[in-house]
């Protein structure tokens, strides 16, 4: 039986290549139209390194965001890539995850995204999803909640966070050059973001 | 001499500019080109932006200089990826043009600067009108 991490990641990486136009056809509205692409052939690649046998989350996650470094080209490579490397150091050696595990794996997703990207929310980027969906997700877990009861409370959150997308002006990245025309359009990192938290849900449903 | 390593999402941009720089300064050996994804599509990689550094470094340091967008963030995340690794990095990204930074920063190197000339050269590079 393939490992939890190489399920959840497996499930990460079919969501995104099924999205693959979609995403693209949103980029191509505000950005360089090659979002979906890259991360698809990103994703494609992780699925190539990783093995079923792959149990130490960390490592697979190191892996992923190594990956990801090399092969998604666009600056989703390096924001997605350092997310997945940071979340790798915080999980080291386990092979389970608790409720307060995943608020430490936002944490450090989050810190390593605004590291790299210099962005803070609002700016029309994937911190719009992934922030509000991390705070949905730690005061679900504070009063009480399981994993997947905070992380639907998380996707809810990040969908609104795509939905706010539309609403503001990109001051990052190449739909900055857009400025008031990049309202109306969701962020396409944003969507990808909510994607995996989709994919993560997903996952810890079906586990039973 | 300090090492060179040039950035694109193009590897014929990067190879071209590496190419340019050579031929201003001849003696130069270590102007490495980073540029675009393995299968040879647009893009950066920062594990070939990493190796390019390894291999541009002589012992006196690197000074990269990229292109647009995801260019240096993709340079920064090499640089960490080193790090990770445990190995002493002495790196910096430029602010400054690719194919001017590159020239400029080439000459200076081969001409005995240190790291902080190299950097201020490439940087000087933007300021410089060409009218």
């Amino acid at each position: 039986m393939p490992s939890g991490i190489y399920t959840c990641l497996s499930k990460i990486a079919d969501l995104i290549t099924a999205n693959k136009d979609f995403l693209t056809e949103l980029d191509r509205e505000i950005g360089d139209s090659d979002h979906g692409i890259n991360m698809a052939r990103g994703f494609s690649a992780v699925m190539e390194k990783l093995s079923p046998d792959d149990a130490d989350i960390g490592a697979a996650l190191k892996k992923t965001g190594m990956t990801l470094l090399s092969k998604v080209g666009g600056a989703s490579g390096p924001l997605y890539g350092t997310a997945y490397m940071e979340a790798g150091k915080v999980t080291a050696g386990k092979t389970e995850l608790t409720s307060e595990d995943f608020n430490l794996i936002f944490e450090a997703a989050i810190a390593g995204i605004q590291k790299r990207g210099h962005a803070v929310k609002g700016e029309k980027t994937m911190l719009d999803a992934i922030i509000p969906a991390s705070e949905a997700y730690a005061k679900k877990i504070s009063e009480g909640a399981g994993i997947v009861e905070a992380l639907e409370a998380a996707v809810m959150s990040a969908r609104e966070g795509v939905e706010y997308t539309k609403t503001i002006i990109a001051t990052k990245g190449r739909a900055s050059y857009l400025g008031e025309r990049s309202i109306g359009h969701q962020d396409p990192g944003a969507t990808s973001a909510t994607l995996t938290l989709e994919a993560i849900l997903d996952y810890f449903k079906t586990k039973g | 001499m300090v090492g060179i390593v040039i950035v694109s999402h193009s590897w014929k941009i990067a190879e071209g500019v590496c190419d340019l720089a050579r031929e201003m300064a001849q003696e130069h050996e270590k102007i490495i080109p980073a540029g675009g994804l393995d299968d040879g599509s647009i893009g950066t990689d920062a594990q070939r932006i990493a190796d390019a550094i390894v291999e541009a470094e002589a012992g006196e340091g690197v000074v990269i200089i990229a292109d647009i967008g995801s260019s240096i963030m993709s340079a920064e995340a090499a640089i960490e990826l080193l790090e990770d690794e445990g190995r002493e990095v002495n790196a910096v990204i430029a602010d400054a043009p690719i194919v001017e930074g590159a020239v400029c920063a080439a000459v200076e190197a081969v001409g005995g600067g240190n790291m902080d000339s190299v950097l201020t050269a490439a940087e000087e590079a933007k300021e410089t009108s060409k009218l």
